[in-house]
């Protein structure tokens, strides 16, 4: 139990995707623009890595024992085709969901972090219930880094830069301090 | 020069400085700042880049007759990710130590937006012969991005160049750059450089115009 914990908290806050891992890096400049369109988009995240963390561990103990040589592009394929599904799906069955997730669902799928945790489960051996947490802990982490972001990048719109530093510059020295804040959560769990 | 070949040279320039992939387009920015702690894991990942690049726009360009437009993404894609497999398998074998370092993010060149974005921008539209100058152009301009933000970080981080004590045993590194905050930092003020050229040629050719527009 502690260790599904431990896997929890690392994905969300010591190994960040975003601020340690440098996962999702495009949504991360593109998308946080404003507070209410990167928080839908996280929440978008967390819901297509679970689907992933499945589709990975089935995979995985199913078919790519005879073939580990396909495990990248069966890895893109089943993952995309799966989310297309899903996405037709909630469109069917729950039309308010589909509304807050919306079009960042498809898009989401060729995000670096979505393979990206595909593959550091499967390097780092985990099961069913171990994928799933770190899937949800990495989404939840996305989600906070992006939000965090979102809201700094409010304040800046106001703040008096010089223009030669607006735009990706200053959104990358921003990314910057803000992961110099997450190192120090590296200590958390040092002594356990 | 003839026509076609300044056209080539072109396209060459084109991806190595004007619009370089990293610097002016802001793409491929995961692989970009993972991996580059020191010179050398920059130059194997801008060399893993640039060998999936160049070889799956050469292959899309050739089968672009053939493959029908409603599933020209998903077909890009499975051809970059087998191009991208057979180069994770070689430096496994070539390299154990470098493939050990940059660890999971050689199967994550798949989803290198900038690989992707040639292929539907240029590469389904053009000649062969342009496809893969367009790709050495643009995968030289990654590369060089990547041995530049490598080097910075990697001289600062631990006064070393591909390992070449550089200061002396006085210099104290600066250890948060080889640590991922420095990566933002570092590729924030690359870019800040950048337009702060790009800005001062623009100043310099409207002078220069003006001096030109008067009578003197």
């Amino acid at each position: 139990m502690s260790n599904l914990v431990w896997i929890f908290v690392s994905a969300l806050l010591i190994n960040n995707f975003v601020l340690s891992y440098f996962l999702g890096l495009c949504p991360f400049l593109g998308v946080s623009g404003k507070l209410e369109t990167s928080f839908r988009l996280g929440l978008a995240t967390v819901f297509v890595m679970l689907i992933t963390a499945l589709c990975a561990w089935f995979l995985n103990t199913y078919i790519l024992i005879h073939a580990p040589y396909l495990r990248l592009i069966s890895f893109i394929v089943v993952i995309a085709s799966t989310v297309q599904f899903i996405e037709m799906l909630i469109k069917r069955l729950s039309p308010h969901l589909f509304k807050a997730l919306g079009i960042f669902l498809p898009l989401i799928t060729t995000n670096c972090a979505i393979l990206g945790l595909a593959i550091f489960s499967t390097n780092k051996g985990y099961g069913l219930a171990q994928g799933m947490i770190y899937a949800l802990g990495a989404g939840l982490g996305f989600t906070l880094a992006l939000v965090l972001m979102a809201g700094l990048r409010e304040e800046s719109e106001l703040a008096p830069v010089p223009r030669l530093m607006r735009g990706t510059a200053l959104n990358l020295i921003i990314a910057g301090i803000l992961s110099m804040a997450f190192m120090g959560f590296a200590g958390l769990f040092s002594a356990a | 020069m003839p026509k076609a070949q300044q056209d080539a040279y072109q396209e060459f320039i084109k991806g190595l400085w004007r619009d370089n992939p990293v610097f002016v387009q802001v793409l491929g920015m995961c692989p970009i700042l993972a991996v580059t702690n020191s010179a050398v894991n920059a130059l194997a990942m801008g060399g893993a880049t640039f060998f999936v690049l160049v070889t799956s726009s050469f292959l899309v360009s050739s089968l672009k007759r053939w493959i029908p437009r409603q599933v020209r993404i998903s077909t890009y894609v499975i051809i970059i990710a087998t191009f991208v497999t057979v180069t994770d398998f070689a430096l496994q074998a070539l390299v154990p130590q470098i493939h050990k370092e940059l660890g999971a993010f050689i199967p994550l060149i798949v989803v290198n937006c900038m690989i992707l974005g040639r292929q539907e921008a240029f590469a389904s539209k053009n000649s062969v012969r342009l496809a893969v100058v367009d790709a050495l152009g643009m995968a030289s301009g990654f590369l060089f991005a990547l041995f530049a933000l490598g080097g910075v970080r990697e001289i600062l981080g631990e006064g070393r160049f591909f390992g070449i004590d550089l200061f002396g045993p006085e210099f104290e590194p600066w250890v948060i750059m080889i640590l991922p905050p420095g990566g933002f930092l570092t590729l924030g003020l690359l870019l800040l450089f950048f337009s702060w050229v790009k800005e001062r040629k623009e100043q310099l050719a409207e002078r220069l115009a003006d001096m030109q527009g008067e009578p003197s």
